[in-house]
């Protein structure tokens, strides 16, 4: 034995004060969660592929789906997605700003930035929730069902319905009364559980009256599953003009029920198949979640930092760690966008 | 008795751990508006190829990788330069990108693979 052995001075022995990686025990935890949170998104992310790839109704496509602004109304491809993804970029910009500035003991600093990034956090939960809003109340044309069982999403600019004017006393409304009221509801309602005919819509209470709507314009048919006679292939799939007009209103003043359907719900939607729907709520939705936990986290680690707890401890480590969860909610959605609202 | 199972703070640098100066200030916030120029231009893009390009053009699988290889791009820079990992130790990186990747491309592979299978039969 002698010869062999050599003097190891303090600091090279381990004395139980080294963690692993040279980490603190808090943050490896947090990444270790984040990797598990990271592979329940993939799970998600990767169902909603191959659900898609094996459905056999064509697929809606994020450009045709998610193309409104608030105010602006339709004709805008993505650029509120693309928003909503901006808003969260910078608020996990600002968010790192707070960390660097915690490295340098900037309380202040970590203050303002850290208030920035609660603020970007709110405005695209707001977002998302019109988003939502949107996506549940769907668009004034719907889905519709065409006379031969192909069915089909509408694309352009609504007529307004402009009054009913009652040629049939019902129990509420009297002959020839003029209804201005609840017009667009009541059209929905009633071209849904097919109580439109010709031209002739059946109201609650049982009277009858002629609708009297403008003149729609670039009503455009894309057909999303085939049916005896349309197509949904690249070259048959889009129908316009006055053909494509009088698909859809055969369909819809049929006087069938369930030919057409408005917005969305866990059952249906207009935009395409069932799960479809699903998807959106389930992955926009945990999405959600987690940005409104880490707005959360992100306002109780504030009130800390306001409070001066961390800088009494000598570090912002805790500024860091909730910043690594609120990086990973903005790098989640990088995927979110690409997968559910770009391919 | 002082605790010695805890190590609060402990980001590898030299002299104070974890603190950095005004000066490296300057210069880490520099990269941050970098990365973060870079993520809004690469996000502008894909808008705008997502926008103009239709899903039935022939350049569409084209564009769809670009999509995937920009996605990539921007999740990279989110973790290693905002989520630091690229200043952690090396194990730290590796105990944490390669379970990952290993699952999550037998994961993608499985359900392709099953999803063709389930479509041919599907459509048979």
């Amino acid at each position: 034995m002698g010869g062999h052995s050599v003097q190891l001075n303090q600091k090279q022995l381990w004395g139980g004060r080294v963690s692993p990686f040279q980490v603190s025990y808090g943050k490896m935890m947090m990444w270790f969660f984040l990797v598990s949170d990271a592979l329940t998104f993939s799970g998600l992310l990767v169902s909603y592929g191959f659900t898609r790839s094996d459905s056999t109704e064509a697929w809606p496509i994020g450009e045709e789906t998610f193309n409104s602004l608030p105010f602006l109304g339709h004709g805008y491809p993505l650029v509120y997605v693309a928003l909503m993804t901006f808003i969260l970029i910078v608020s996990s910009v600002t968010m790192v700003l707070a960390v660097e500035a915690g490295h340098r003991m900037d309380k202040r600093g970590v203050i303002k930035w850290m208030i920035a990034t609660i603020i970007g956090g709110f405005f695209f939960l707001g977002s998302q929730a019109w988003e939502w809003y949107h996506f549940i109340h769907g668009g004034e044309f719907g889905k519709v069902e065409l006379a031969d069982g192909s069915i089909a999403i509408v694309k352009g600019h609504f007529g307004e319905v402009e009054d009913f004017k009652v040629i049939k006393a019902g129990k509420h409304y009297k002959k020839d009364e003029v209804i201005k009221d609840d017009l667009m509801h009541s059209f929905q309602h009633a071209a849904k559980t097919g109580n439109i005919k010709n031209g002739i819509i059946t109201l609650h209470d049982g009277s009858k009256a002629k609708i009297n709507k403008a003149e729609d314009h670039d009503l455009t048919l894309i057909i999303k599953k085939d049916g005896k006679i349309n197509k949904s292939t690249k070259e048959t799939k889009v129908i316009e003009g006055e053909n494509a007009k009088k698909l859809y209103y055969d369909a819809i003043y049929s006087g069938q029920p369930n030919r057409v359907f408005y917005g969305a719900t866990l059952k249906q939607n207009e935009y395409g198949p069932q799960q479809y729907g699903q998807f959106f709520f389930f992955i926009t939705g945990f999405h959600g979640f987690h940005v409104f936990s880490g707005v959360v986290i992100n306002i109780i680690i504030c009130v800390g930092v306001l409070l001066g707890t961390y800088h009494k401890r000598g570090h912002y480590e805790m500024v860091e760690k909730t910043g690594l969860y609120w990086h990973f909610v903005d790098l989640v959605w990088v995927f979110v966008f690409t997968f559910f609202y770009l391919i | 008795m002082e605790r010695d199972d805890l190590i609060e703070y402990s980001l590898p640098s030299e002299g104070k751990v974890g603190l950095h100066s005004e000066q490296e200030g300057i210069s880490i916030r520099k990269k941050i508006y970098k990365v973060t120029i870079l993520l809004t231009v690469v996000t502008v893009l894909e808008v705008f190829l997502g926008a103009f390009i239709k899903q039935d053009s022939g350049i569409w699988p084209l564009v769809k990788w670009t999509f995937v290889a920009l996605t990539i791009l921007k999740a990279g820079y989110i973790v290693v330069v905002f989520m630091h990992l690229g200043d952690e130790r090396p194990w730290l990186r590796y105990v944490i990108l390669v379970p990952y990747c290993l699952f999550i491309l037998y994961l993608i592979f499985i359900a392709l693979w099953e999803a063709t299978a389930i479509k041919g039969v599907l459509s048979f």
